[in-house]
């Protein structure tokens, strides 16, 4: 994960290990590979929210994300979360720096 | 109850408490369609307007359906969020991105594509919808 300062936004790119698991493939045995995937995620700013995503199957395995929000400056916190269809969560926070 | 017990339970729900705030705001009804017009329905979209200010970057071809990177720019203001829809996918709404406090409407992300299909975006913005598409071929299915 990384934010950096680009003129008067910062971007934030996410890359997320899950493997999305759409619940349609079926593994060597032949048997169903039970849906996983992530469902929600949240972006914060200096803990303020500033995005918030609903996902389906349809996104990629290994989910790569990019966004963007004025207003910030060097040493900001954006925050990155996600919850996934079987309970599990994640959390990870970077300090927004220079290009 | 000492009081300590009493805040340390305190903390405990909060802590529990986003997971549970999530879980109910997961549009499962919409998630789960088949049909891209069902899909629409359980989100509350109806008359949608066509719009060029919607920018879709997505390759013109895909060698690979499991990897299409998108990205959605919307250029109407008061931009509230951008939903993504693959029309021939086996469940057609493949996210929703709410924007606030700042966050500009634009997002890049990758998706899985079944078939040569419409990839269809649709912003609510002030309360309306607005869409645009943008067709990609794909040359191996990506939904497995």
């Amino acid at each position: 994960m990384r934010a950096q300062l680009k003129g008067d936004y910062v971007e934030v790119k996410v890359l997320m290990s899950h493997p999305m698991e759409t619940g349609r493939r079926k593994d060597d045995f032949g048997q169903l590979v039970p849906a996983h995937f992530v469902q929600l995620l949240t972006a914060a700013l200096n803990g303020k929210t500033v995005l918030e995503a609903q996902w389906g199957t349809g996104i990629s395995k290994n989910p790569y994300l990019t966004f963007r929000i004025k207003g910030a400056k060097i040493g900001d916190m954006v925050t990155v979360t996600w919850h996934d269809n079987h309970g599990a969560t994640a959390t990870q926070d970077i300090a927004v720096t220079p290009v | 109850m000492r009081r300590r017990d009493f805040l340390i339970g305190f903390a405990a729900s909060i802590a529990l408490m986003p997971f549970k705030v999530f879980a109910a705001i997961w549009n499962k009804a919409a998630f789960e369609a088949v049909q891209i017009n069902d899909a629409r329905k359980n989100m509350n979209i109806d008359t949608e307007i066509q719009s060029p200010d919607i920018q879709i970057t997505v390759p013109d071809r895909a060698e690979n359906g499991a990897i299409v990177q998108v990205e959605v720019r919307s250029n109407i203001p008061d931009t509230e969020a951008i939903a993504i829809f693959v029309e021939k996918n086996p469940t057609p709404l493949i996210a929703n991105f709410m924007f606030s406090n700042g966050a500009e409407p634009f997002v890049v992300t990758r998706i899985k594509m079944a078939e040569t299909s419409d990839v269809k975006v649709v912003v609510k913005a002030a309360g309306r919808y607005f869409t645009n598409a943008k067709q990609v071929e794909v040359l191996e299915n990506g939904c497995g």
